[in-house]
């Protein structure tokens, strides 16, 4: 009896981490067969089965063609543009919006937050056929900064971070503060916005990600491909005559994912517990 | 005259004071770290939100001249086959995300306990979701392809290439491989989710459970599921309004081609391609108040259901409580 639960036991652990081993293997297969083919030349793309491993691990060919031909340099100093802008601008606004909800009691408080959490209800694809009217009206088509300014729209994960942080920062330090005859920005910027740096953090990752990955506004704001790619609209360029050349395809998807893999082996902690504390509360 | 100036500059020194004052200053720092987030929250979501209201009465396009039609868009949301028949393609995408919700609660519980390079394991799963959905296109092109990755591995497996279907051409299998895309990009990110709220769970309580003799399974029943229905019950709802909105695998991957174009593909295709935004805004708000319908059932269903239960919940933390004193008594006397 002892012996079968024994071996019960270890099919278990066996089943276990063969599953784990499974879907860990789904997740990464066709990431990792689009690096193989990245790698091959053009005979070899041709000649090989997709899975048989490149000759040489070297063959950056693939690599230096993709990001001439999607102007994928220009795409990544666009996207950085883009990404510091909106970082910072949405983070000081969160933060003072979230300050503010979380400090003051006034009446349109609750109306306030209940308008930002509605906002989320909207699906975003369907509020573009009308907010390209308003970006339409206000010049903001192929315009980088009219662009910025549209996705600076706060989200609300980010601010409900924010107030969940505020809430564990006792207001004694706040009272203390203007005891001492501070005013509100002094405690704002000196001591509450120093104090948040973690979930600044945390939130900016997330938003950042978002915003680097984000197409479809991309796509419908920044027509002129010439000049105002992103990263993720620059890939566009292999749609069409390129369509077929799949090894220099996946070159030029392999350097745009490049960014966030090396952010994400660096925060990844900040990203689960972003994610995580984001959920809770949305 | 003289006596209402009198009365005027007190008042107008004491407006100065006030706002030198604790309340102007309150009301200074309101409105100055208010405006700018409610100016863009009106300017990009409750402004375009009532002119789409209002376009969906026209028919128009962006520039040009606009015919009032009154209700006729919404008529023909209804008798249009590739509006309509869009919607009945959401269901491929539900049933996709029940999939979804199952595994990663699985991978999550499997997760939470002590694994050997658990770490690596929910990294691999997790990264899909980190990558654009253009490029994921690509892969799942490229992936898809005849004769290529997913045909590849599955001759490894003993399939014959002849008896595999086209996974993007033909009809019967289509919608399934695109979900699968969506599957595989949320998978890993619904399973963090739920590792979260697993790992909020008092860890004393597994040992208490196994030193009764709790196994595996009936932890899970009865310690694990109990404390995390409530993100699983929001996931589920989420996933509704998630299906209806389905929008970048079959965007990308397969332009909505060959029966393949999900509601947002093909509101998509009729604002931006086609201009008729009179149409596009009508669809636009019939999904709306289907999403605010299951909204509002949600809301429902947390009230009445979870407020029941969360009684329930009172009687077994008591029990837990009772059962935690019980094991720590026996851990202290050994």
């Amino acid at each position: 009896m002892m012996q079968f639960k024994k071996i019960l036991r270890y099919v278990g652990i066996f089943l276990k981490y063969l599953s784990l081993v499974f879907f860990s293997f789904v997740a990464i297969l066709p990431i990792v067969s689009c690096v193989i083919t990245a790698f091959k030349t053009d005979t070899e793309y041709q000649s090989t089965n997709v899975m048989v491993m490149p000759e040489s691990w070297f063959n950056f060919s693939n690599f230096i063609d993709a990001f001439q031909r999607a102007n994928m340099g220009r795409a990544f100093i666009n996207s950085t543009i883009v990404l510091i802008c909106v970082l910072v601008v949405s983070t000081l606004v969160g933060t003072q919006l979230a300050y503010i909800l979380n400090r003051f009691k006034f009446p349109g408080n609750g109306l306030i937050r209940n308008l930002f959490l509605f906002a989320t209800l909207l699906p975003g694809i369907a509020m573009q056929i009308a907010v390209y009217e308003i970006m339409f009206k206000l010049g903001f088509i192929n315009s980088l900064i009219g662009y910025i300014i549209m996705m600076c729209g706060t989200d609300v994960i980010a601010i409900y971070i924010y107030i969940q942080f505020f809430e564990n920062i006792s207001t004694s330090l706040d009272e203390s503060a203007i005891v001492d005859g501070a005013n509100y920005f002094t405690i704002f910027y000196r001591i509450l916005l120093p104090l948040l740096k973690p979930a600044i953090v945390t939130s900016c990752i997330l938003k950042g990600v978002g915003t680097y990955n984000e197409y479809y506004a991309a796509n419908l704001y920044l027509q002129n491909k010439k000049l105002l790619p992103t990263v993720a609209t620059s890939l566009y360029t292999f749609v069409g005559p390129l369509g077929s050349k799949y090894n220099l395809i996946c070159a030029g998807v392999i350097i745009s994912l490049l960014p966030a893999l090396i952010v994400f082996i660096t925060c990844q902690k900040q990203i689960y517990s972003g994610l995580t504390s984001g959920a809770v509360k949305g | 005259m003289a006596a209402m100036t009198g009365a005027v500059s007190p008042n107008k020194k004491s407006f100065s004071q006030w706002l030198r004052g604790r309340k102007g200053q309150q009301v200074m720092i309101m409105t100055l770290f208010m405006a700018i987030p409610l100016i863009l929250l009106f300017t990009f979501t409750y402004l375009p939100f009532a002119e789409m209201i209002g376009f969906s009465f026209y028919d128009m396009k962006y520039v040009g001249a606009r015919k009032f039609v009154g209700w006729k868009n919404y008529a023909s949301v209804f008798s249009r086959q590739d509006c309509f028949g869009a919607l009945k393609l959401s269901l491929y995408y539900m049933a996709g995300s029940i999939v979804q919700l199952v595994l990663s609660l699985y991978l999550a519980t499997v997760l939470s306990f002590k694994v050997k390079g658990g770490n690596i394991f929910k990294g691999f799963m997790f990264f899909p979701y980190l990558i654009n959905g253009i490029a994921i296109g690509f892969i799942f092109k490229f992936f898809y392809t005849r004769g290529f990755v997913f045909d590849t591995v599955l001759q490894w497996c003993g399939f014959q290439l002849d008896n595999l279907p086209y996974w993007l051409r033909d009809q019967s299998i289509n919608n399934i491989s695109l979900v699968g895309t969506s599957v595989w990009r949320y998978f890993g990110q619904n399973m963090v989710l739920f590792i979260g709220a697993i790992m909020s769970v008092d860890a004393e309580l597994y040992e208490a459970a196994d030193l009764d003799g709790a196994n595996k399974f009936q932890q899970f029943i009865y310690i694990i599921l109990p404390s995390i229905k409530t993100i699983v019950t929001l996931n589920v709802i989420l996933s509704i309004t998630g299906s209806l909105s389905a929008f970048e695998p079959p965007y990308v991957i397969t332009s909505g081609a060959n029966g393949t174009g999900t509601y947002f593909v093909v509101m998509n295709e009729i604002a931006h391609t086609q201009q008729k935004v009179g149409l596009a805004s009508a669809m636009a708000v019939i999904l709306l108040i289907i999403i605010f319908a299951a909204t509002i059932l949600q809301k429902l269903f947390f009230k009445y259901v979870f407020k029941s239960a969360d009684d329930e919940d009172l009687n077994a933390a008591i029990k837990r409580e009772k059962k935690l004193e019980k094991y720590r008594a026996r851990k202290a006397g050994r």
